[in-house]
């Protein structure tokens, strides 16, 4: 039922397919983590990708950024497969993780060199970036400053801006928000915002059922399997709650 | 290559910036050169010694006085009976107890035979085995000058005992300074610790700290990652070959006869594989502590049975064959071979293809099994 | 208490469940001494000689046979001329060769006085100067037998009595050393790593913020390792009896106590170290690189103390190692009483005290 309403919207839209996902599954022994999923994501939205601790959504967001191998099915990326072209790929994507993973033993202006350095941009490239996106994250003064030395919020920022540094299509966001103060936490969602509206795709994770309102479409899992699906307003609707958070508990306790 | 040189140039700030492991990495290395080179010497000397006589007779004294000329020898005190010099023995305070029975001169004189009784503490067995060749070979020379002066007396109707005359004489190190031994063998030891603990912790921290996820989602390959990471312990091995070198020539006066560039060349390789065994153990495993840990194991069993300490001739014939399988053993065979004896490039040849192949295939494997996803 | 037992407890289950440290924690210990028990030795065994006989009668030819004889010499080749020693040094295998001088029995018979020469590869000096004392109290009994024959008066005999180890067993001081190179590393890498881990990891906030004292909180992390090593020690001890047949000559409870001191003494060592390092790297260098090769050497597990430099033997009295060395040898191989090791002890129990009492103040001044 509910699918058969997105195959119509997705002809209505007729958007650009950036992630196509067919029947992936990922078995760890004999668990599987991920049972078949199948969905789409368009260029240029806000994908949000939710779901209960241990519903599986790590496990699949690591198969569509290809450092982990589905068991079965097929996932395409920017137009590549991720179980053949990993490596393209991830020329084409940006990761930030739920564990803050840039190095706290090096300065800001070292991380971003680094990793513009691994992304192949020329030091001219990253000379002129790491000016430009210190500037934007008001940085200035910290610039070299040891990154362990930062508060989490400033960190959080500096990775996704540096996931970011290489101009990917998509990014990859791991529950970025985790452990950040409301305050910073709205100005994260406004830097997503701005790099979505310059045509970048996001593809996040969260457990803040109130983020899961700022997405232009959302998904949920449970137990491996995508319950639902839509922009929040039809989920909303389709529940005939109020709040994506009821949207949630609803789902949950239907599974159970 | 623009993007190894991006890894190598954030390991060396990585090193450098930590500043408790640079006085580790650095200064403990060559201060652990420069003292434990002088431990490492099984010369067996100052042995205490101790003596009960009970003759109390002429002989007997200068039978005392010639241990007591030798440099071997260490008179610790004499017992009054051998009970006392027991109890001393037990608790540590002398080695070598020498009983000289009652009429030990009379007997040696008038009955042509006496006997002498000596005992030895033997729990460390190889210093007791030399102990007890310096004591026969004192005791025996005392009994030679004693014939010889009663023969005399007696105006020569012996025949006089036949001797053979053992000339020593010691190659490529005349006064038997062991440090010249020693300091290239610490010195190995020292470089391969230090660049197996390094690179076996390397990439299982980032691991640990969730960096490697980050990498992993970059576009980077297999190799540029894994030679931007050991790079800079490749050199950092070098450097402390270098500053060992020139604290072994300079401090300890240890000759480099041979080329030196020979050494280096074997270095080069070698670091290669003891590398590659730490990117080896690093991708094994999941914590730094683990890491450790088999780093330990190894380092112990290569140090250990690298004929370094103890001669691998005297090894059970498996035992010789598991050597054969330590690198150590090799690099401490070249260091010596080149800087004592200035063996040149064929003199190691079949050393240096061995590493080659090792660390070829160490290295092949350990890449193979990096795993960038699961 | 309850909430301390709780915290213990947890600690285990941390240790237990990974199967794979667990592995490497009893596995490596045993593969050790059981590698070592068997192979190591600095005994002279099948060392390889070569011959130059440049006489080439019946009395080099009987010396020669003693020699080849004997277990510790095997004669690998026959030169023919002095300037293939050079050669044969160079590739290695050949640690010394005998010169027999020309005329060797008529010099014998005649002059009474015959010449060999030992040249020794002095490369390995230690190996080198062995040889060179072993031929020569060779051919010395060889010389003594063959003048008895020869109705010598004057005679003295020695009677030598080997104590403690009358076989010159080297496996009696490797065991012994290996168990003390085991136990101080691993107790003191194992606790310095995992008090840096939580520091490192951001737990050990957690840890000091809950109602648990910093001190429950060290010895709770410790505890599972004190544990670990008397299993340890136990399972050496016990291979060192069944398969090395050390003896244990005296009392096994007074080697129990010593051994539990010694595992102490290096747990808070490795606290310690944990005191003074902010991250998993720093603790195990100084606790693995700092300290082997020191244990190794300056012990006297390998080397006899008493050979070495004043300076360094001075320096060798702050490793505990050195200590318990002395103790279980003299425990195990002597049978001595307490009465006998008491100073050792003390000097393990005060290392202990100032140990732990250096790292609380060092601790309180962190957390002030």
């Amino acid at each position: 039922m509910v699918f058969e309403t997105l195959q119509v919207s997705i002809i209505i839209m007729n958007k650009e397919k950036i992630i196509q996902v067919e029947k992936l599954t990922k078995t760890f022994g004999n668990f599987t983590a991920v049972k078949g999923i199948t969905f789409d994501v368009y260029k240029g939205e806000i994908f949000g990708f939710l779901g209960a601790n241990g519903a599986g959504k790590t496990t699949a967001m690591k198969m569509l950024i290809g450092i982990s191998n589905p068991t079965s099915g097929k996932a395409i990326v920017a137009g590549l497969d991720v179980a053949t072209q990993s490596d393209l790929v991830k020329m084409n994507i940006g990761y930030m993780s739920q564990k803050f993973s840039l190095y706290d033993d090096l300065t800001v202006n070292e991380n971003i060199t680094f990793f513009g350095g691994i992304y192949g941009l020329s030091r001219k490239q990253i000379k002129e970036k790491s000016i430009q996106l210190v500037e934007e994250l008001e940085m200035q003064n910290v610039a070299n400053n040891l990154v362990g030395a930062l508060p989490l919020g400033w960190k959080q920022k500096l990775s996704f801006s540096v996931a970011l540094l290489h101009e990917p299509k998509i990014v990859f966001l791991d529950e970025p928000t985790g452990g950040v103060d409301p305050i910073t936490r709205r100005q994260f969602w406004e830097m997503i915002y701005t790099q979505a509206h310059k045509g970048t795709t996001i593809f996040v994770t969260t457990h803040y059922m109130d983020e899961a309102e700022y997405c232009d479409r959302v998904s949920i899992m449970v137990d491996g399997v995508i319950e639902a699906l839509d922009t929040p307003k039809n989920l909303k609707q389709q529940f005939k709650v109020n709040s994506m958070n009821d949207v949630f508990l609803k789902l949950a306790r239907n599974i159970e | 290559m623009k993007i190894i040189l991006f890894i190598i140039q954030k390991e060396f700030k990585q090193i450098f910036r930590n500043k408790s492991m640079l006085p580790i990495i650095f200064i403990l290395p060559l201060l652990q050169l420069v003292i434990l080179s002088n431990a490492a010497s099984f010369e067996v000397k100052n042995i205490k010694f101790s003596y009960v006589d009970h003759d109390h007779s002429a002989a007997s004294r200068e039978l005392i006085r010639t241990f007591q000329s030798s440099d071997y020898f260490d008179i610790i005190a004499e017992f009054p009976s051998k009970k006392e010099a027991n109890l001393q023995m037990q608790k540590g305070n002398v080695d070598v107890i020498l009983e000289i029975p009652i009429h030990f001169e009379r007997n040696l004189i008038k009955q042509n035979y006496t006997n002498l009784s000596v005992s030895i503490n033997a729990i460390d067995g190889a210093a007791a085995g030399v102990s007890n060749v310096y004591i026969t070979q004192i005791i025996s020379s005392f009994n030679q000058s004693i014939k010889m002066r009663l023969q005399i007396y007696n105006q020569g109707n012996e025949v006089q005992p036949e001797n053979i005359l053992t000339i020593p004489s010691f190659w490529y190190n005349k006064n038997l300074n062991y440090k010249i031994f020693m300091v290239p063998g610490i010195l190995v030891l020292i470089v391969t610790m230090l660049s197996l603990f390094l690179s076996s912790m390397n990439i299982v921290r980032e691991k640990e700290m969730g960096t490697l996820e980050q990498i992993n989602v970059t576009p980077i390959k297999k190799h540029q990652f894994i030679i931007g990471k050991l790079f800079p312990f490749w050199i950092l091995g070098l450097v402390i070959l270098t500053v060992g070198l020139i604290i072994a020539k300079v401090l300890f006066n240890v000759p480099i006869l041979g080329n030196i560039f020979l050494i280096y060349l074997f270095t080069s390789i070698y670091l290669i594989l003891i590398l590659g065994i730490g990117l080896f153990i690093s991708n094994h495993t999941e914590t730094q502590q683990q890491a450790m840990f088999i780093a330990w194991f190894f380092t112990v069993i290569f140090i250990l049975m690298s004929g370094l300490f103890t001669p691998i001739e005297s090894m059970p014939s498996w035992a010789q064959k598991v050597t054969l399988l330590n690198p150590i053993r090799y690099f401490v065979e070249v260091i010596r071979m080149v800087m004592l004896k200035g063996a040149g490039f064929n003199d190691i040849k079949s050393q240096l293809v061995i590493i080659a192949i090792y660390a070829f295939a160490i290295n092949g494997f350990a890449v193979w099994s990096y795993k960038k996803t699961n | 208490m309850k909430r301390f037992i709780g915290f213990v407890r947890k600690e285990f289950y941390h240790i237990f469940r990974d199967k794979r440290s667990m592995f490497i924690l009893f596995g490596m210990p045993i593969a050790q001494i059981m590698l070592f028990g068997f192979a190591i030795t600095n005994e002279i065994n099948n060392v390889k000689i070569a011959v130059l006989d440049k006489s080439k009668d019946t009395e080099t030819q009987k010396i020669i046979q003693k020699i080849s004889n004997s277990t510790y010499f095997d004669i690998e080749q026959e030169l023919s001329s002095e300037s293939q020693i050079e050669a044969v040094f160079k590739r290695g295998k050949v640690k010394a060769v005998l010169v027999f001088e020309n005329d060797f029995i008529k010099q014998l018979q005649t002059e009474k006085n015959a010449k060999v020469q030992v040249i020794t590869d002095a490369t390995d000096p230690n190996i080198a100067n062995t040889i060179s004392n072993y031929v020569t109290a060779m051919l010395q009994n060889y010389m003594q037998d063959k003048n008895k024959i020869n109705n010598q008066k004057h005679q003295i005999e020695t009677q030598t009595q080997l104590f403690y180890n009358p076989e010159l067993k080297s496996v009696f001081t490797f065991v012994p050393g290996v168990m003390t190179v085991i136990l101080m590393l691993v107790s003191a890498m194992m606790t310095s790593i995992s008090i840096t881990r939580e520091k490192e990891m951001g737990t050990m906030e957690v840890l000091l913020v809950s109602p648990i004292k910093p001190i429950q909180v060290i010895i709770g992390k410790v505890f599972p390792y004190i544990f670990l090593s008397i299993i340890n020690a136990a399972v050496i001890l016990l291979l060192g009896y069944f398969v090395f047949k050390m003896p244990i000559e005296g009392s096994l409870f007074l080697l129990a106590v010593e051994s539990v001191l010694f595992i102490i003494c290096a747990l808070s060592l490795g606290i310690l170290i944990s005191t003074l390092s902010n991250s998993q790297q720093t603790a195990m260098m100084i606790s693995l690189f700092g300290l082997m090769l020191p244990v190794i050497l300056l012990s006297g597990f390998i080397f006899p103390i008493s050979s070495m430099p004043l300076p360094l033997q001075i320096i060798s009295n702050i490793i505990p190692a050195k200590w318990f060395i002395i103790i279980i040898k003299a425990i195990m191989l002597k049978g001595a009483g307490f009465s006998i090791i008491w100073k050792e002890t003390l000097i393990l129990v005060g290392m202990t005290l100032l140990f732990i009492s250096v790292s609380i103040k060092k601790y309180k001044i962190r957390l002030e």
